[in-house]
């Protein structure tokens, strides 16, 4: 997973285990690790340590007490690099999905199949059995994903970590492979392009291969990067599918919800997991998260490598939580850090990881897509789909901001998805038909 | 409808804001926040007090000012343009034909509007001068006004963009610019005193 040498003496199996140093001040590893959700597997965010953060903000400012004022501006100058950093792979997430939601009818195709965590069926005679039905589907669900961060916990506490690392193999296999071969054929039929089982096999074996490669061992930063976006795109797209309409709603409000109390409350089973991980000061094994940077280390050797190695564990601390769901679709694309360059500053451990990037996991790209996939699927209006879009950025901003704010780990659901619901209601409601009428008769305010 | 006319509106709609975007905005990451989230949060009010902002006010009335534009003129255009892929005749019923193209150039004169009026807005609530604000707040009901006019298209587009002209040399002398910054850009010589954006 990660392309730096330096970890790999550390490695002494597969499910990287590598002794964790605690980085200076972990801001901005802790900010982007929300609470990755996934109907197949739940990836908690961790935040990195919970605990440490003030600890280690303390012992910063007692080395270098100047830094402060400087510290801030940096803080905020490279808060804003870092809120760039995360806009862009979600913007291109969702940009995926809406185009592929707006082309390839497939996937808002409603043919009555549904996924079994969502038995009960929406296509009941009166209002209150569908609210009443979707309520339960909900219900199912979130409970499935409990259950799943629950056995994850276990797993880990009972260091089953063979386990874990075969299950993620396989829900990555599965993704890259099975998922990416029917979005292949559906994106072909659509368009109508001829096309033989040779070239297919050989498309997809590429892709497959080289995606687990990236994903799971080395690869090029931007290239991991993009197969995260892929894949995330694609789960996403199998959500819109296969959850019903008003089922989709209420699960993206309680994931928010679940997400919340997950990460902050002191016996969610994401906070439980991070907290294992640092008692026994290992870093949680690479699971869906999306790394935005390469590790810049230090001019000194040993802090940077501790440095790094620190960040390393951090991140992969940061999703934890998943495994909800039975391995499916769950790709892995593992924090992928490449050392980078060297850097000479006079506030270098300070500066060393706010230059580490933002991660975020993969599961908060999912959801964040499906919301806006649903805007886009259900009505044809664009405006909808832009209000969700941007309600979703804005909620990133702050969920950074208060990452920057408060230095711990922070659910990147909830603040996001409550926007995106609210702009999705309120525009479909009230301001689509304010604006078609206004575009009608070209009025313009 | 074809290509051809979606494409044309939606560069004469989105061209010039999108090359504001590309050209001022895109590479300080702090602009672009503020254009999507649009209003300073506290962190950098703590810092504009204390040394060189990373953000100036000015910097933050252009920004905020096309992050509206930009947000108005895509509600106001985008289904439009999405309508303008599909099948259809312009005008069928006896509406004028010149629907696509009057729509893309108010949405251009629109969206370059709203960001002349943040900037003079700003620069109005920063100097206390109230008459500047109540004057954009009239100017903005008169192009709206206007706006009631179309399918008269006569009367709508030409004076919104008088409006707009008028607008853009208002934004500039007040956001520092002087006609002595002017020709020095034309003779392409450096001076001190650079004209803020």
């Amino acid at each position: 997973m990660n392309t730096s040498d330096s970890e790999e003496d550390s490695y002494n199996e597969r499910t990287a285990l590598v002794a964790s140093e605690i980085p200076f001040v972990p801001s901005y590893q802790d900010q982007a690790q929300p609470t990755d959700m996934e109907p197949k597997r739940r990836h908690p965010v961790a935040p990195e340590q919970p605990v440490e953060p003030p600890i280690l903000d303390r012992s910063a400012v007692e080395r270098e007490p100047v830094i402060q004022d400087d510290e801030e501006e940096l803080t905020l100058k490279y808060g804003a690099k870092h809120v760039i950093m995360l806009f862009v792979p979600v913007t291109l997430c969702m940009v995926v999905v809406v185009a592929t939601i707006k082309s390839v009818s497939f996937y808002t195709e409603k043919n009555g199949q549904q996924l079994i965590y969502t038995p009960f069926t929406e296509d009941t005679d009166t209002v209150g059995e569908r609210l009443l039905n979707s309520v339960l589907n909900t219900i199912i669900m979130i409970s499935v994903i409990v259950f799943m961060t629950i056995f994850l916990v276990v797993l880990y506490k009972y260091r089953c970590y063979k386990f874990i690392h075969g299950w993620l193999i396989l829900s990555s296999l599965m993704l890259l492979f099975w998922f990416s071969f029917m979005y292949l054929g559906e994106v072909f039929k659509t368009y109508n392009v001829a096309m033989d089982y040779p070239t297919v096999a050989m498309i997809i074996w590429n892709f497959g291969a080289v995606g687990m490669i990236c994903i799971h061992w080395k690869g090029p930063l931007q290239l991991q990067q993009a197969y995260l976006i892929v894949i995330s795109a694609l789960m996403a797209l199998v959500f819109i599918k296969y959850l019903p309409e008003w089922s989709a709603w209420v699960i993206l409000g309680a994931i928010s919800i679940y997400d919340l109390v997950a990460v902050l409350s002191p016996k969610g089973p994401l906070r439980m997991l991070v907290e294992t991980a640092q008692e026994r000061n290992e870093p949680i094994f690479p699971a869906l998260i999306y790394s935005s940077a390469m590790i810049w280390m230090v001019g000194m050797a040993n802090p940077a490598r501790n440095a790094d190695r620190a960040s390393q564990d951090t991140d992969e601390e940061g999703y934890q939580g998943e495994s909800d769901a039975l391995a499916r679709d769950r790709a892995e694309p593992e924090t992928q850090v490449s050392p980078g360059m060297n850097r000479s500053y006079s506030t270098e451990e300070e500066l060393d990881e706010e230059d580490r990037g933002v991660k975020l996991g993969l599961g908060d790209f999912i959801f964040y897509s499906v919301l806006v996939g649903k805007a886009a699927a259900t009505g044809g209006d664009w405006n909808t789909t832009l209000a969700c879009f941007v309600a979703i950025l804005i909620g990133l901003c702050l969920t950074l901001l208060l990452l920057a704010i408060f230095k711990k780990a922070l659910p990147a659901l909830p603040i996001s998805i409550t926007f995106g619901l609210v702009f999705y209601f309120s525009t479909d409601n009230l301001v689509r038909p304010f604006m078609d009428n206004l575009a009608a008769h070209q009025f313009y305010i | 409808m074809t290509a051809a006319v979606f494409f044309g509106c939606a560069f004469i709609a989105f061209g010039p804001a999108f090359s504001l975007f590309i050209f001022t905005i895109a590479k300080d990451p702090l602009r672009v926040i503020i254009l999507i989230a649009g209003k300073a949060n506290e962190g950098l009010a703590a810092i504009s007090e204390e040394e060189s902002s990373p953000i100036s006010v000015r910097e933050m009335a252009y920004v905020a000012g096309l992050g509206f534009g930009i947000m108005s003129g895509a509600f106001s255009m985008i289904n439009t343009l999405s309508d303008s892929l599909g099948p259809g005749t312009v005008g069928m019923f006896g509406d004028s034909q010149y629907y696509f193209i009057t729509s893309a150039l108010m949405t251009l004169a629109l969206t370059l509007l709203h960001t002349f009026w943040g900037v003079v807005f700003f620069d109005g609530c920063e100097r206390k001068r109230w008459w500047v604000i109540v004057a954009v707040l009239c100017l903005h009901l008169v192009v709206s006004g206007l706006s009631l006019l179309n399918p008269l298209y006569v009367g709508s587009v030409p004076p919104v963009y008088v409006i707009m002209l008028l607008m853009a040399v208002w934004a500039f002398f007040s956001s520092g610019g002087s006609l002595h910054n002017l020709s020095l850009l034309w003779t392409c010589r450096k001076s001190n005193a650079e004209t803020s954006s």
